[in-house]
């Protein structure tokens, strides 16, 4: 199907979410908006006015009434979905490279930027679900790290644990009920930064894509590699599609050196890898910049890329997409049936 | 504490600075001291005269002297002896050093008559080497090594799958392969910085070669080990003859070989000079060549014109008996082997000469017993004289065949592979000079009295040309003229010649099969073993084309072409495939298979190689940053008889069942090993996949095992999906209608 191309921002997008549902796009872009589209057929439903700087993050509770966004104004606002109306703003020092809810959207955790003597963060605060209610000042949880900064941070499955990637390559283990440091392991190549970290929906693994141009997959508990996707390009994106063993992984050449070669040797694809063989299955060009990021429908019938070219690019799948099987899969399904 | 000025150990009473040795040290950097005396020269082997003649045998001697350098006034002393006699010797001081070096190297071995041979030394080397003890008295016989048993240098030919190898250098790295058509390619060596420029095959694929700022070195053998190396500093070029016994090496400074900086194997004879030939197999220089300095010709505004080098400047002959240099106007110089002679001690003047080839093979021609190795040459125009064509034997330098011809701009020399035909491209103007025009001149070299044939109806100019190895077939490529202030260069045509057929087996009259029009291409890579063609675009900005041609096509019976059955060709075109920023082709020796390369020599897009079968089926694409070369290792000429090789053609298909069937078996079971790794992964996600959904349920995590979504009391999970109903009005006609 022809993809739907969202031309809403005047600056690169810096992070495109599904909410839950699958039925709104929130995206987010250096022009300082926070953009809200339907997914099915690409209608602009509004847009969040407020923030004073470039927007780096956003993220929306599971029940898609509150809003978290995140960026250079050095601050970090919540948002109620249905109305745009401002909750409250947390300010702090340096800017908010990440924010997001956990699974039951009652913690919000935010990644702060390592600048002007600042060292980089990962701080959490108790949300009231209530729209109406006050907000808390107070942090449960401030990771301090002193060794590389972390420039993406998730909540595990229950809250358990709170998992972060860092600019050195290696990924960390957090207590999330005490903030307690548990384990870090490099995964990625070393002082290369991990660009993104991303849950499969039970959010007992998850993947992170490195600029060493490759993505993997590592068990939530114990950090182990499972999977390793290699590609020629850095990365700055990847995601688990629901339904099928799928990844899909978007990058390109960095955005300071895309003037000096033609678009062809960008590398500006989306491209899909098979989750459990590691072998890429294709690709999906459109973008004339780097892809920033990708995210996929909740429900695996579509997923959306914003671009450093200020597009975001919505696509719903065929039917080929959900016919196509390898042979040993479905002679597992064969297997299954017969049981 | 940091040891530091103050408190430095203080002056060990015990250590004795006179008690050291450092006779071995002071040798090895001792500095020769500029003593004044490197203008003097040593003159021995003068006849011993009575001291009456001695002022006439110093005249005699200067004239000599003189003719390299200026000897001082009274700079010629020469000691009598105590009977009165001159000792056979004299000391003589130059003006300058330099001309005291050039006396050492040109006057050193003159004959003065026919009982005295002049010997001149410098005075240094005299001190440094005539001092006592320098030299052993006793005359110790060099030992000799014990013998060596040497790697198989061609193990690779062995292969039991028949692969070839190639070399790839991609970013500092060069690595010798396996070619396995799909598969990755199996690594046999790979080597970090193993050339400083580039790599390079012996023709016969017997040796890697690499370059070096120090010089040349060839590696072989199972184990790559280093076979022999040359040392040319500042080397730039390499080109060995047909049979891997000699090689050339170019640099584009001239050497530097003196006292202060000694070179390995060289002598001082190398100093100055461009080009050295060296023996393969002693790994010592044979003769050692200055850059001719060509002629600073002009064009019609004055402008000098840059003439590229030619490479290689050296010819060999195929039979590795001759190399061959030409002086560009003047004459060509022919070296016999392994002496480095000049051939009858002369150059072979032929004016106005502007390029030669020697035959690629040992010509047979007819009525000719003893068989020649042949040269081709041509001269333009010059005053009255036609431009000539002429085809020469050697070493009896006797003229075979020549050809007279007028309006002449250019001339190309193309040898068919077997030297059975020279095609001259000659490229004519009309008597105005403003259109031009290409001829081709066939010799028929193995027929009787060389007769030529004119291939003439081509009326643009003729950009490429090349034979089919072992064929009698050619294609060419013509463009018309090239439009001023167009950055698009104009279309090409291909066209394919070939023989008609003729009774008793005789080859007849070159004939036109196809021209095909509107191409971009602007080059020919035939099929080592002929028949197969690639027609390809290089090192264009739009378009990237190979075309895989068959010339010996099988076409059903009906379907021929009436003009091609009375020639030896059925043309058909295979396929056509692209290749983004491809520079370079390489067939494989056998013409199995083709590597098209994009070099990171030439640009930076998309550098990495793509592997085609010879009908152009892609098997392979890898893309790897800062590739620069793959080159196929030749393969020696095979040891199989005429007979024996015609029996392997007849029993092709034999041959051909046996390989099928182990391609399928490889296949079978490499498909076999992907299929169950990718069971085995299945299985392990799977059950890795149960036991996280199994923590989860344990813990409870509602939330989580639902994908993240909150599932409110009272809904249900069919109300979870949300029907959108979207009406979409279309217009599709509209008309009016006037009531009343």
């Amino acid at each position: 199907m022809r993809p739907i191309l969202l031309s809403g921002h005047e600056r690169a997008l810096t992070q495109v979410k599904y909410n839950s549902d699958g039925d709104i796009i929130f995206s987010v872009s250096k022009d300082h908006v926070i953009g809200a589209w339907y997914s099915h057929n690409g209608e602009r439903l509004g847009t969040y006015h407020g923030h004073q700087g470039a927007l780096w993050t956003v993220d929306v509770d599971p029940t898609s009434t509150l809003l978290a966004s995140g960026g250079a104004d050095n601050t970090m606002r919540l948002w109620e979905v249905k109305t745009g109306k401002l909750l409250k703003t947390w300010d702090f020092l340096t800017s908010i490279k990440r924010v997001e809810f956990s699974s039951d959207g009652r913690q919000l955790l935010g990644v702060t930027e390592k600048r002007s003597g600042q060292l980089g963060t990962i701080v959490v605060y108790e949300i009231n679900p209530d729209p109406e209610a006050e907000q808390t000042d107070e942090q449960t949880i401030r990771i301090v790290c002193e060794e590389a900064k972390p420039t993406v941070a998730g909540f595990s499955y229950q809250a358990q644990y709170i998992i972060a990637g860092h600019e050195d390559g290696t990924v960390s283990q957090w207590d999330a009920k005490s903030g307690e440091f548990l384990y870090s392991t490099q995964v990625h190549e070393a002082d290369m930064l991990i660009t993104d970290l991303q849950w499969a929906p039970d959010r007992t693994y998850f993947i992170t894509a490195s600029k060493d141009k490759t993505a993997k997959i590592l068990a939530t508990d114990s950090l182990e590699v499972l999977k390793t996707f290699t590609t020629d390009t850095p990365l700055n994106s990847a995601a688990i599609t629901p339904n099928k063993d799928y990844v899909i992984l978007g990058g390109g050449q960095a955005a300071m050196d895309v003037t000096t070669t033609n678009a062809r040797q960008g590398k500006f694809e989306a491209r899909f890898y098979h989750k459990i063989f590691m072998e890429e299955i294709g690709r999906v060009r459109g973008h004339f910049g780097p892809l920033n990021y990708v995210a996929v429908h909740p429900l695996g019938t579509g997923y959306c890329s914003g671009g450093e070219d200020g597009y975001v690019r919505v696509h719903h799948f065929d039917k080929p997409y959900f016919d196509f099987l390898y042979e040993v899969e479905r002679e597992q399904r064969q297997q299954q049936a017969s049981l | 504490m940091s040891p530091s000025y103050e408190n430095l150990p203080s002056d060990d009473e015990e250590f004795d600075e006179s008690q050291i040795d450092f006779t071995d040290i002071e040798e090895q950097y001792q500095v020769r001291l500029d003593e004044g005396l490197d203008a003097f020269v040593v003159v021995d082997g003068l006849p011993v005269v009575p001291d009456d003649n001695k002022a006439k045998l110093i005249k005699f001697v200067l004239r000599k002297l003189n003719s390299v350098g200026k000897v001082k006034e009274d700079g010629v002393y020469m000691p009598l002896g105590d009977d009165g006699k001159t000792e056979g010797y004299a000391f003589v001081e130059y003006n300058a050093p330099s001309e005291a070096i050039q006396a050492v190297k040109q006057l050193h071995g003159t004959p003065l008559d026919k009982k005295h041979t002049m010997a001149v030394n410098k005075l240094t080397d005299i001190d440094r080497y005539g001092r006592e003890g320098r030299i052993d008295e006793d005359y110790t016989p060099p030992t000799q090594a014990p013998f060596e048993q040497k790697e198989h240098l061609r193990s690779w030919l062995g292969d039991n799958d028949g692969r070839d190898q190639m070399v790839m250098f991609r970013s500092d790295n060069v690595g010798v392969f396996w070619n396995d058509k799909e598969e990755a390619p199996e690594e046999v060596v790979d080597r970090a910085n193993w050339t400083e420029s580039f790599v390079q095959w012996s023709p016969q694929g017997t040796f890697l070669t690499s370059l070096h700022a120090q010089g040349v070195q060839l590696w072989g053998g199972k184990a790559w080990s280093r076979q022999k190396r040359f040392s040319h500093p500042g080397v730039n070029l390499v080109d060995f003859s047909p049979s891997e016994k000699y090689v050339t090496t170019w640099s584009h400074r001239p050497l530097q070989v003196d006292e202060n900086h000694p070179v390995p194997s060289l002598t001082l004879e190398e100093d100055g000079k461009n080009y050295i030939i060296w023996d393969v197999a002693t790994g010592k220089p044979l003769r050692s060549f200055t850059t001719i300095d060509v002629l600073n010709t002009v064009d019609e505004e004055g402008n000098p014109v840059k003439k590229k080098m030619q490479w290689p400047t050296f010819k060999w002959s195929s039979d590795d008996k001759y190399v061959a240099r030409m002086t560009q106007g003047q004459s060509i110089s022919i070296y016999e082997l392994p002496r480095m002679n000049l051939l009858d001690k002369a150059s072979i003047k032929i004016e106005g000469v502007m390029d030669f080839e020697w035959a690629p093979a040992t010509p047979k021609r007819d009525n000719v017993k003893t068989y020649e190795q042949l040269l081709c040459y041509w001269t333009p125009e010059l005053a009255s004289n036609p431009a000539k064509v002429s085809l020469m034997t050697v070493p009896t330098k006797e003229i075979v065949r020549t050809r007279n011809l007028f309006n002449v701009s250019d001339a190309k020399l193309h040898w068919q592979s077997d030297a059975a035909y020279i095609c001259v491209k000659v490229d004519r103007h009309s008597k105005s000079k403003k259109s031009m025009a290409t001829n081709l001149e066939i010799f028929r070299v193995r027929e009787k009295g060389v007769p030529v044939e004119v291939v003439d109806s081509i009326k643009d100019t003729v950009i490429n040309f090349a034979w089919e190895p072992k064929g009698s077939r050619f294609v060419l490529i013509t463009t018309g003229e090239v439009l001023a202030q167009t950055a698009v260069p104009p279309k090409t045509s291909v066209s394919f010649f070939a023989t008609e057929k003729i009774k008793g087996g005789a080859v007849g009259n070159f004939k036109h099969v196809r021209t095909v029009e509107k191409k971009n291409s602007n080059a020919i890579y035939w099929s080592p073993k002929g028949r197969f063609v690639i027609v390809a675009t290089l090192q264009s900005q739009q378009s990237f084309d190979l075309d895989f041609w068959d010339l010996s096509f099988d076409k059903p019976k009906d379907d021929k072409d009436d003009k091609e059955k009375e020639l030896n060709a059925n043309l058909q075109l295979m396929n056509t495939v692209e290749h983004y920023g491809v520079t370079d082709i390489e067939w494989d020796p056998t013409g199995r298979y083709v590597a098209t390369v994009a070099s990171a020599f030439r640009h930076r897009m998309e550098n990495g190689y793509h592997m085609y079968d010879f009908k152009g089926q892609l098997l392979r694409e890898e893309h790897i940053d800062g590739f620069k070369q793959l080159l196929w290792r030749p393969r020696p000429p095979t040891l199989l008889n005429k007979e024996e090789q015609s029996e392997i053609r007849k029993n092709l298909r034999n041959y051909s069942k046996v390989f099928d069937e182990q391609d399928l078996a490889k296949k079978n079971t490499a498909n076999k090993q992907v299929v169950e790794s990718r069971r085995r992964l299945l299985a392990e996600w799977l059950a890795w996949r149960e036991s996280m959904i199994e923590m989860l349920k344990e813990e409870g995590a509602i939330i989580e095992l639902n994908g993240g979504r909150i599932v409110r009391e009272g809904e249900d999970e069919d109300d979870a999906a949300e029907e959108i109903e979207e009406i979409v009005e279309e217009i599709i006609e509209e008309t009016e209608e006037v009531i009343g």
